[in-house]
């Protein structure tokens, strides 16, 4: 079949000359882009400005500015009850709730995880492959695992109580819920953040260690004197990147809490789904759910500004480990 | 011989630490081990207890290992009765088999002596155990309720779309890394840029345009829109520029076609970079979840995952089907992690990606 490509290929570069290959080699890739990228980003705007229930743009009127408006309709930004959107706004709430605990958790818990991981320890390719093995586990399958042991009459329930605990409502009573789907997320994603620490604990030079170690200094010191500022760039890094991944989240908490007790767990991004496609019984509104999506998506473009700015020098430091 | 081995651990210890176990070792050592317990138990439990049968699955306080009540065939009863461990008026235990129960007293017969029946208060009786696998609940799915279907269209849509995801991919990356054109640094802006809006801020459009094409509720919508990767486009084009360019030149001396060269120098060549992208390829598509939430409404076209969140979503949740069928959509990637992992965590660490 390939042969039959070049077959192809060869004439159209007699025609165009060698110099014009690369935009065909480009093109595919280019058009998917467009499709599903671009076009789409243009388009919703256009979304977010018109209402109706129509998914085809012939169809849907104009509306201004009506949407944001409905979205930003609060006697009192702190106070969601205030807000004509309220399931917004406590998306809003819940999203920086679980975003701030997860990325303080997740930057302590893998940097705590990479440097024990960086030790001379007996046993460390294992070790380490524990730790980042649920990084590939599917969102289902995590929300799955996790809400098999939390539910009331699951095994963790079941240790308390037979050491002499009482039942613990992990999923249905609402702080307990926000605070299971912190720890859930940070059980599955800390390995991919560990993963990047230990890159970064590995770049450090090793005489600066023996310097260190000759003239006596000791291993606390030598953490924040050495270590810690050393390794900053990366931790900046992990803040940015699950800054970014958290804002996003909704897959592992939708199949853990659904959103629930209530809106106790329900994010932005939930928000969005149930607007534009989800609500059973009700109107698919798309003009609010890309209203809502142009919101997130300023959000994102800020942390992922910071994020390449960040990086910006990632190609000359790049290693194995 | 415990001392034996006592006695090499320590001597392995002693050779890496010449010096005396600071604290922080021992701390290492004990929140390594806590991390195994947390990491590991979970999925641990869960193939466990997908092996209960259902009545066990659903009992409080669970047990650690798939038991299941033993029961018995007696002539003249059509169901099966179940075993129990009785403590009779007089002391004496005896192994007896229910008939039924009407409140708390249960009417029991002696299996040995199928005549003599027995009432017994349920307090006095205790279930008769056996390690029993209940396969039953990998099979029942699979042939009743459409999962070797959703495996086979999870199976589709992971494969198309990695191969659409490599050709194209490699392609751009070709292009960008060996060839000097107008318009290039555009280009490369453009495949940055696209790493700026991720899915989740463009949902609804990219569902106009899923629809526009008439592929909504189709797999096609699901394998399509994610096809091109930013990501995919730098890996491969990182990989691309550190190889030799005299090959290239030669080749096309020896007048070669562009497409040639792309297909039979550079894509040999870039077959590490190629499988490390397959590789995250095949995971993204095999856990994916939102998108074909929104694009697959229909039983027949559900992906696993979908089936999956479906499936637990149902008034009475069948857990012990769910989690049988959450480990079988858990082995393709255990089975990956277990051979390729170094290739991820390399990817991982090469690229910042996930």
């Amino acid at each position: 079949m390939m042969n039959a490509i070049d077959l192809l290929m060869r004439p159209l570069q007699k025609i165009i000359g060698v110099r014009r290959m690369p935009y065909i080699f480009l093109l595919p890739n280019l058009i998917f882009f467009g499709l599903f990228v671009i076009i789409p980003l243009v388009v919703n705007i256009f979304f977010s400005f018109t209402g109706g229930t129509e998914l085809y743009i012939s169809n849907r009127e104009f509306s201004g500015l009506r949407h944001y408006q409905t979205l930003f309709d609060c006697q009192d930004y702190f106070n969601p009850n205030s807000c004509n959107e309220d399931y917004f706004w406590r998306g809003i709430y819940n999203t920086i709730t679980f975003v701030f605990f997860q990325v303080i958790l997740m930057i302590f818990f893998s940097l705590l995880t990479g440097v024990i991981l960086n030790k001379n320890i007996i046993g460390r390719g294992f070790f380490r492959s524990v730790f980042f093995f649920p990084v590939l586990l599917s969102p289902v399958v995590v929300g799955l695992i996790w809400k098999w042991i939390l539910l009331k009459n699951g095994i963790l329930n079941a240790i308390i109580e037979s050491n002499g605990g009482t039942a613990i409502s992990f999923l249905t009573a609402p702080g307990l819920a926000m605070s299971s789907s912190i720890f859930v997320s940070i059980w599955a994603h800390m390995g991919f953040y560990t993963l990047i620490i230990l890159a970064g604990l590995q770049a450090i030079p090793p005489n600066l260690y023996e310097a260190a170690e000759m003239d006596g200094t000791s291993k606390e010191r030598t953490f924040w004197r050495i270590t810690f500022p050393l390794l900053l760039p990366n931790l900046l890094v992990v803040f940015v990147l699950a800054s970014i991944k958290g804002v996003q989240t909704f897959d592992e908490i939708y199949v853990l809490t659904g959103g629930g007790p209530g809106t106790a767990t329900s994010l932005i991004v939930q928000y969005i789904y149930t607007t534009g496609f989800a609500a059973a019984g009700q109107v698919q509104n798309f003009g609010l759910a890309a209203a809502a999506s142009m919101v997130l998506g300023l959000v994102l473009l800020v942390l992922t500004l910071i994020q390449l700015y960040l990086g910006r020098d990632k190609e000359s430091k790049t290693q194995d480990i | 011989m415990s001392e034996n081995i006592t006695h090499l651990l320590k001597s392995i210890i002693k050779r890496r630490y010449s010096n005396k176990m600071h604290w922080t070792d021992y701390f290492s050592y004990f929140y390594l081990c806590l991390g195994v317990l947390l990491m590991f138990g979970p999925v641990l439990w869960l193939v466990l207890s997908s092996f209960k049968s259902e009545s066990a699955v659903m009992e409080y306080p669970p047990t650690v290992l798939p038991l299941s009540q033993k029961s018995i065939q007696i002539e003249g009863y059509k169901k099966h009765l179940l075993l129990f461990k009785v403590t009779l008026e007089d002391g004496s235990i005896k192994e007896l088999a229910e008939i039924k129960r009407v409140g708390i007293i249960s009417k029991m017969l002696d299996p040995k002596n199928p005549e003599i029946k027995y009432k017994v208060p349920i307090d006095k009786r205790e279930k008769i155990r056996e390690f029993e696998l209940a396969w039953t609940n990998y099979s029942n799915p699979l042939k009743r309720l459409n999962f070797v279907n959703f495996f086979k269209n999870s199976i589709f849509v992971t494969i198309i779309a990695t191969i659409i995801t490599l050709i194209i991919n490699s392609m751009a990356a070709y292009s960008l890394s060996i060839y000097e054109f107008k318009g290039k640094t555009l280009a490369l802006v453009f495949v940055i840029g696209t790493l700026l809006i991720p899915l989740t801020v463009i949902l609804v459009p990219v569902f106009y345009v899923v629809s526009n094409f008439g592929m909504v509720n189709s797999l096609w919508g699901v394998i399509l829109p994610g096809a091109a990767t930013p990501t995919g486009v730098f890996l491969l084009r990182q990989y691309m520029l550190t190889l030799p360019r005299d090959l290239i030149e030669a080749a096309r001396m020896d007048h070669a076609s562009e497409w040639s060269i792309y297909w039979r120098i550079v894509l040999p060549l870039s077959i590490p970079a190629i499988a490390v992208l397959a590789i995250f390829s095949i995971m993204w598509r095999w856990n994916d979840f939102l998108w074909p939430l929104i694009v697959l409404g229909k039983n027949e076209v559900y992906t696993l995952q979908i089936a999956l969140n479906a499936f637990h979503g149902e008034m009475t949740v069948q857990w012990h089907y769910v989690l049988a069928m959450t480990v079988l959509t858990l082995l393709p990637i255990a089975f990956i992690f277990f051979y390729l992992q170094k290739f991820i965590t390399t990817g991982i660490a090469t690229t910042g990606m996930k």
